[in-house]
């Protein structure tokens, strides 16, 4: 018998995903996956999961989860989150743990995730990964075309997911150090492919304005608000190819960055396109947050993916064992308001140093 | 062979274009492309996706930089001229009743055509599939006729309808895979499952894929419709040998 994770509340959109499912495009299939991969990597290195292991995406307001018929550890990356560990099902509260570590959860325990700050989505990652069936080689759920993940749609009160493993393994539970999601300055974009849709004015409006994220963002793509950038040329192309990241303005004149489950082809001509290293810090941008663009080089693009993969290689060394009983009394010190506002684990650390 | 236009699509994709029209020709040059550099399995090549008029081709940057990319397109591009390749020929039941084609009467009459006339014109027409987007297993298909290849996208898109509604727009037929909103006039319905999600997942049609339509009566459709739910419809294309223009 392995564990299942019962839910007892499904939160706003979440469903399984994990790095992607390339090479079914020419059929129309996006490649999906992750829309922070960065933080579903931290989530998967958290638990010793293997980079591609599917976990489950939160979108904006988080799940409360019961672990049954086993046991189970959890991580948490991605956007600040208020998380609680419940006792059991009828416990009205609970102990308090940051976001950015894991945790071993007992048979019958229960946690609860809050609304997400500072970012869009949170990734709770699961010792061994979900015993859930691949599609086409990918267990990230494609909603539109209602396929792959748990039952090809977002979690629901009631699903019983099953886990690989039956209880987590003797691992410490750990924590990731300096990983670092805060927003940059400026998202890195590459001008085109349809560039010659738009006078240099549009462009140059482009990349010197704040643009906002608006309602109507979804894994799909992310409308923006700001300055219109009206076209020379019309707003209907020939259909083409889109890539990720394509920043494509339709008749509306407001641009829309295409993410992970961006469609295949479409007929909006594409100002820019936000440049990979990028794109998954775009990605978790929330409605409302300010989005500004800086033209760079294909070189440049080519250097700071380098930088990333490199980031990426780098993020086993950032992950270190919590000491349980740190672990367990950094929420009772909140309880106690010890300590005020967020703190990390490390931070709590030094607390208890200085109280022993 | 046409003059190609190789634009970065961020750092991660090279659009090759061929064009910037919908043509059968420069469309067979796209197909003949993919084909040739799925073959030639180019390390850091992710994948292709064939459209109207342009090969988007997805890559990895620290295996291909985009400048080696770019010449080896040119390089396969010169061993294209005149090679041969099989296509698949499907000839697929489409129900023209006006029972489920709800654009039918308006767009003959737009036509200056009677429905018999314009259902004619359509099963008389060998369809080359261009292109699958915006759903999956979504084929696009071309050429229509002069007469029916005038009319553009619906001002207000239906919010929902059902799988297999075959819809027209400008010189193009497209046909719905799923449930979904839409906003080209219908013309005709077919039973084929486009996409299957049970027991696997799959799509029917490829580019470059040839189509001829059949019609059947609101009856046969519906025996029809019984057959792809019990995953007894049995479909078989004709495979065919095609040269690419030089």
């Amino acid at each position: 018998m392995t564990a299942v994770l019962r839910v007892l509340a499904p939160g706003l959109l979440t469903t399984v995903q994990d790095l992607g499912r390339p090479g079914y495009q020419s059929s129309g299939i996006p490649v999906g996956g992750a829309l922070d991969p960065i933080s579903l990597r931290a989530a998967n290195a958290l638990v010793g999961n293997a980079p591609n292991t599917g976990a489950l995406e939160v979108a904006y307001f988080g799940p409360t989860l019961a672990v049954e018929d086993g046991e189970a550890r959890l991580s948490f990356v991605g956007a600040d989150a208020q998380i609680e560990i419940l006792p059991d099902e009828t416990a009205t509260s609970g102990r308090r743990i940051a976001t950015m570590r894991s945790v071993h959860l007992h048979r019958g325990e229960v946690v609860r995730i809050g609304s997400l700050t500072r970012g869009a989505v949170l990734y709770i990652a699961v010792e061994g990964g979900f015993a859930i069936a691949p599609v086409l080689g990918s267990v990230s759920t494609y909603l539109r075309g209602a396929i792959g993940g748990w039952q090809g749609r977002a979690l629901a009160t009631g699903d019983c997911l099953p886990l690989r493993r039956a209880e987590p393994s003797d691992r410490d539970d750990c924590e990731i150090v300096g990983l670092d999601l805060s927003p940059p300055a400026r998202y890195r974009a590459i001008v085109g492919p349809q560039n010659d849709y738009f006078s240099a004015a549009a462009i140059e409006t482009f990349f010197a304005s704040d643009y906002v994220v608006s309602t109507g963002a979804d894994r799909m793509g992310m409308r923006l608000k700001g300055p219109p950038l009206p076209h020379v040329r019309g707003f209907n192309i020939i259909s083409d190819g889109i890539a990720p990241g394509s920043v494509q303005v339709p008749g509306n004149e407001q641009p829309i960055v295409l993410l992970a489950d961006r469609q295949t082809v479409g007929g909006y001509p594409k100002i820019a396109t936000v440049i990979s290293a990028d794109l998954p810090a775009i990605s978790r941008m929330p409605i409302g947050a300010k989005i500004r663009f800086a033209p760079v080089s294909l070189d440049e693009a080519e250097a700071a993916r380098r930088r990333l993969v490199a980031h990426i290689e780098e993020l086993p060394d950032k992950i270190v064992p919590i000491r349980q009983s740190i672990g367990e009394l950094t929420p009772r010190l909140f309880d106690c308001n010890l300590i005020g506002g967020v703190v990390d684990a490390s931070a709590g650390a030094a607390e208890l140093a200085e109280l022993q | 062979m046409p003059e190609v236009r190789v634009l970065p699509a961020g750092d991660t994709a090279l659009v090759v274009e061929f064009g910037d029209h919908i043509d059968r020709r420069l469309s067979t040059w796209v197909l003949a492309l993919a084909r040739r550099l799925d073959e030639a399995r180019v390390n850091g090549v992710v994948e292709t996706v064939p459209t109207l008029r342009s090969l988007l081709v997805h890559y990895d940057p620290l295996a291909l930089s985009a400048d080696s990319l770019k010449e080896r397109i040119v390089e396969l591009m010169r061993g294209l001229q005149g090679r041969a390749q099989t296509t698949r020929h499907w000839d697929l039941p489409v129900c023209y009743d006006r029972e489920i084609a709800p654009d039918l009467d308006s767009i003959a009459e737009r036509a200056g055509l009677t429905p018999a006339q314009l259902v004619e014109l359509h099963v008389a027409t060998n369809f080359h599939v261009y292109m699958l987007g915006f759903l999956p297993g979504m084929a696009y298909l071309g050429d229509l006729p002069p007469v029916l290849a005038k009319f553009p996208r619906m001002a207000t898109p239906r919010l929902k309808v059902p799988a297999g509604s075959l819809g027209i727009a400008n010189t193009l037929t497209c046909i719905y895979p799923v449930d979904t909103p839409a906003g080209w006039h219908l013309i005709g319905r077919s039973p084929v499952p486009f996409f299957t999600r049970r027991p696997e997942v799959t799509t029917l049609l490829q580019p470059g894929d040839k189509v001829t339509f059949s019609p059947v009566s609101l009856r046969e459709y519906e025996s029809l419709m019984a057959e792809a739910a019990a995953g007894t419809l049995a479909l078989q294309p004709i495979e065919e040998r095609v040269g690419v223009a030089a």
